[in-house]
């Protein structure tokens, strides 16, 4: 029989999300946690993105991603959070019994009072991508090359074309150039990026890198090492318009085209997964629809600023410490719609009578609309937004006035003129 | 090798020079048998000959085994009602498929036996149903029965709607290609087999007591050769002036889905032939994937594998006329490979003055392979070589992922010894550094990104490397001892890191 | 130039930011920013225009991630990263620690923001 132990609470995931909420739940006086991190250190992506940006929100400076996740590890250290490293989860099952491995404990299994899903989330490769041509080496995901620069000290190539304009694609724009590398354009496939402005001035402006919108790449070439691509302005179906085809010659492709979170954990202990996020169903307290089970950080749905997965984290603890204390939910049971220009709100339920700020991401750049909050046909709040664009999170706060009220049914969250 | 010295004086001579090469005082290196190609065909033939007291050597052009038409097929193993009744294809094809199961159990290759269906949309097809089984029955194929919609849709609950019946086959079975490969050139190199990696032949010399077969300057030395080139297997008979057929690569361009989507049609689905094949289907993979394809397109240039914009579509559009349900956004990656298809319309095989010739297998030729290489046994005691079963010969092969199908128990036991067997590389689909180093230890050995993908699937999941390939690189590196820059994806120059960052 | 318009680079919102200038090409006036650093950024930005620079070192036992502390003249980027390019650390590092004074004549500091990777 292969060994089990008892944990009152089990993390899984020890970048910013899971270390957010071990601190939370220990300062909530929580004490027998785990963290169960498979890399080889704590502070998960962030050790890789060493630009700065973050922390402006939680500390109100800004730090570098391996500095923000050093602020995260010195209070599990100093808390003495116990923590697993090289440590795989490989199963989670409905009665919170969790299957991990590591090489010095074998297989082994815990049964959790309650799981933190904190697992992230990983880029979209280029398989899924469908992109005709060879299949030359010089295609990684910007992340990937991101480890090669920042972690393992290798250039990845020297003539670059990035596809797509996530973040890490415009960072690693700049990152490649400073390292001497000539970054020839970014690609769009959207008419707008899905980058921060601020990436897109200080990463391609301030070098004098195009961004090319409505564009994408519809061929790679090259036998062994990439020697070009082909790439194409789309119409508004995005379907390529051939006769703007032309040749970039390059010796790498960068991709950056969306992240996935991860959650074949998520599916393997039965909990439903929005098809929008890609992420767990949860409610307020960041509980899915398996008890005891919570989810945060980017395997719950994709962040744009570190700062919010910490904040999210800290819900999710408290209802991780909340639900191992007993304390009864739902009083409330309301479920929550997006019209579509609103893609989804995180959460997706409210069961608690308290402010809950719903997190939400929009479709399309939209100007000048009204945020609005429906409960059957009555508005409960509207907003006006100046301007909300997909590539960052917005948020609206329920009153828990407004939840006691309601109490059972549903309320829309939508963009009206 | 011991040759009948009754046939003729000449095979005498042959015969002292192996009484010579048992006692050791042969001098320059000369081999029984050179075989040219280490694909599936060349790997079957090399353990097949490996059971008798032979010095085999395999020459393949690249820096791994199996990289043409067997990276990149259909995976299926045929029943055997395609190929026209008499033909050598249908012949060795329906013989390969009864071996198939044994053959994979030895070698530790994953073999199913799912079976496989060919779908009609009308009448006319139904007609083609009952021709193919006529033809199958014709060839000895067990089992065959066309039935209809409703038997068709508890067979297969997700098949199109269009479809109004089908030939079920139940001896059909996927196995995968290039582990049968590997397998089968690991279990001949067990045996002694050498193979010569990234040794392209550029000439083929006839001399008194056999060939030379030449890459450059380097040659080896053979008294028989065995062309099993592939796509390329035509310009290898001709290095040996033999021009007798050609052979043109057909393009099949295939889309592979995520294991959430593995479970959508438990059989091999086909559609009807056409004369450029059997059409696209959509089958299981022995992984648990789904694969779609392939198109079907004659070309010119042996090295295009890229895929096409059009190819991709087509395989889509066609692959939803056979299933409903199909979803493209859980691609994980779409391919292309080449059919090596010979000008005769059957398998060449064939051996004239100690050359033989394995070309123009296209469809079913993985499904023929250890069926090939039994043939072309006969074919050399025919040609007189007589064969002396090798003592100590080792029939099975551990599989690389014995690790993966243990209990927990039982991984426990050996994570005990060998810790490394618990540190997981690539979360997508749980592989760990033991099994990765284990693979990177064993014949035939990898040199690159790729051929570690191949044997442990470590990164050929859902992120397709994205997050182990750094760390692959490194262990790679490590056993290979050279610089973490010097590994390639899949050798020559298709380096992952072009220098540091600080040089 | 009568006007210049920035996008703020201090923090994720990314503030549209209108500089108006007077005949002599003086700032005359910052429109659209949302906080005092906004402001400076862009007066900043139209006058000598300041980065800051993160990138690795090379250590003995790896690679360290480092930044400037504080911004550097934008002009001087390239500067900065061949003088951290050439620079080699053969101690041991924490994050935090000064590993050059006074980068490419910059009078800016460069720290370690990670333990050797």
């Amino acid at each position: 029989m292969i060994k089990r132990i008892k944990k009152e609470l089990v993390i899984v995931g020890g970048g910013p999300a899971g270390m957010s909420a071990a601190v939370a739940a220990y300062e909530r006086g929580l004490r027998d946690i785990l963290i169960l991190e498979r890399d080889n250190a704590l502070g998960g992506i962030l050790r890789q993105c060493i630009h700065n940006g973050f922390g402006l929100h939680r500390f109100g400076e800004e730090l570098t991603g391996p500095e923000y996740a050093h602020r995260y590890i010195e209070k599990v250290l100093e808390y003495k959070i116990p923590y697993m490293l090289e440590t795989m989860v490989t199963g989670i099952d409905k009665n919170r019994i969790l299957t991990a491995q590591n090489c010095k404990e074998g297989i082994f299994e815990i049964e959790a009072g309650a799981i933190i899903l904190a697992m992230g989330c990983r880029e979209r490769p280029k398989g899924a991508l469908n992109i005709a041509g060879t299949r030359p080496s010089g295609v990684y995901t910007a992340g990937t090359a991101q480890k090669y620069v920042n972690m393992k000290g290798y250039m990845p190539g020297k003539r670059v074309v990035i596809l797509g304009s996530g973040d890490i694609g415009l960072i690693m724009a700049r990152r490649m150039t400073l390292e001497g590398a000539k970054v020839e354009c970014v690609c769009e496939l959207m008419p707008y990026s899905g980058g921060l402005a601020r990436n897109i001035e200080q990463c391609l402006n301030d070098f004098d890198i195009p961004l090319l919108l409505s564009h994408t790449v519809i061929e790679i070439h090259g036998k062994e090492r990439v020697t070009g691509v082909t790439i194409a302005k789309v119409d508004e179906n995005r379907r390529p318009i051939m006769d703007t085809a032309r040749f970039i010659e390059c010796d790498t492709l960068l991709l950056s085209c969306g992240l996935i979170p991860e959650n074949e954990l998520t599916r393997s202990a039965g909990i439903t997964i929005d098809r929008v996020t890609n992420g767990a169903v949860v409610d307020g307290s960041r509980e899915t629809d398996v008890k005891g089970i919570f989810a945060c950080g980017n395997v719950l749905h994709v962040h744009d600023l570190v700062d919010y997965v910490s904040e999210e984290a800290e819900i999710c603890a408290c209802g991780a410490v909340d639900f191992i204390r007993g304390q009864a939910k739902g009083e409330a049971d309301i479920n929550i719609r997006t019209d579509g220009k609103v893609r989804y709100t995180v959460p997706r339920k409210l069961t608690e009578i308290k402010d809950t700020t719903l997190y939400f991401r929009v479709s399309d750049i939209f100007r000048d609309v009204r945020l609005t909050v429906k409960s059957a046909d009555r508005v409960i709040l509207s907003k006006k937004k100046q301007k909300l664009a997909p590539g960052e999170m917005e948020t609206v706060t329920i009153s828990a006035d407004v939840i006691r009220e309601i109490k059972n049914g549903e309320i829309t969250v939508s963009l009206e003129a | 090798m011991c040759y009948n010295t009754d046939i003729k004086e000449f095979y005498y001579i042959r015969y002292i020079h192996v009484i010579f090469d048992l006692i050791s005082i042969e001098v320059d290196i000369m081999h029984d048998i050179c075989i040219i190609g280490a694909g599936v065909v060349g790997g079957c033939v090399a353990r097949e000959l490996m059971k008798y007291k032979l010095d085999v050597v395999i020459a393949e052009k690249m820096g791994d085994v199996a990289m043409g038409a067997t990276k990149a097929n259909s995976a299926i193993v045929h029943a055997g009602f395609d190929a026209k009744e008499g033909s050598l294809k249908a012949k060795l094809n329906v013989r390969g498929s009864k071996m198939m199961e044994e053959y994979c159990r030895e070698l530790g290759v994953k073999y199913k036996n799912n079976g496989s269906l060919v779908l009609g949309f009308n009448d006319d097809d139904r007609e083609t149903l009952n021709a193919l089984m006529q033809r199958g029955i014709a060839n000895g194929v067990e089992g065959l029965r066309v039935v209809d919609r409703d038997e068709v849709l508890k067979l297969e609950p997700n098949i199109g709607d269009e479809v109004v019946a089908a030939l079920v086959a139940p001896t059909g079975g996927i196995v995968c290609p290039y582990e049968l490969c590997m397998a089968a050139v690991g279990n001949a190199m067990d045996n002694g087999a050498e193979l010569k990696l990234n040794f392209p032949v550029t000439r083929i010399e006839k001399t008194e007591k056999g060939y030379k077969v030449y890459s450059g300057d380097e040659f080896i030395e053979a008294e028989i050769v065995i062309n099993c080139a592939g796509v390329y297997s035509d310009d290898v008979a001709r290095m040996a002036g033999d021009s007798s057929f050609t052979v043109t690569p057909r393009r099949g361009e295939y889309i592979l889905l995520d294991k959430e989507w593995g479970t959508l049609v438990s059989h091999t689905v086909f559609q009807c032939p056409s004369k450029m094949g059997k059409g696209i289907l959509v089958t299981p993979t022995v992984d648990g994937n789904l694969l779609l394809g392939p198109t079907a397109e004659d070309i010119s240039d042996k090295e295009d594998t890229s895929t096409t914009a059009s190819g991709i579509e087509t395989v889509k559009r066609m692959a939803s006329r056979s299933v409903s349900g199909l979803n493209f956004g859980g691609t994980i990656t779409s391919f292309t490979g080449l059919r090596a298809t010979g000008s005769v319309g059957d398998f060449i095989i064939n051996c004239k003055d100690g050359f033989v010739n394995c070309a123009g297998i296209e469809s079913p030729g993985l499904s023929s392979a250890p069926a090939i290489a039994e043939y072309v046994r006969d074919l050399l005691i025919e040609s007189g070589v007589r064969l002396t079963p090798r003592e100590n010969h080792i029939s099975k092969r551990k599989p690389l992922h014995a690790f993966r199908e243990l209990s927990n128990d039982e991984k426990n036991e050996i994570i005990k010894e060998h810790p490394e067997y618990a540190h997981i590389i690539c979360r997508c689909e749980t592989i760990s550094e033991g099994e990765i180093l284990e693979a990177i230890r064993t014949n035939p050995k990898p040199h690159d990104l790729d051929g570690v993908k191949r044997r442990t699937r470590s990164g050929m999941g859902r992120c397709q490397g994205g997050f182990c390939a750094p760390y692959v690189v490194e262990l790679l590196a490590k056993e290979l001892g050279c610089d973490y820059q010097d590994i390639t994806k899949f050798g020559g120059e298709s380096y992952i890191n072009i220098g540091k960052t600080k040089e | 130039m009568k006007e210049r318009n920035l996008t703020c680079i201090v923090c994720p919102k990314g503030c549209q930011i209108k500089v108006l200038f007077d005949g002599e090409g003086k700032i005359k006036e910052v429109l659209g920013y949302t906080c005092k650093r906004g402001e400076e950024y862009a007066i900043t930005e139209c006058t000598h225009p300041r980065r800051t620079v993160t990138t690795t070192m090379k250590t003995a036992g790896g690679i360290v991630a480092v930044k400037t502390y504080g911004t550097v003249p934008k002009e001087d980027v390239f500067k900065v990263m061949d003088e951290i390019n050439r620079t080699r650390i053969t101690r041991d590092v924490k994050i935090g620690d000064v590993l050059i004074e006074d980068v490419a004549g910059t009078g800016v500091k460069v720290v370690a923001t990670s333990e050797v990777q």
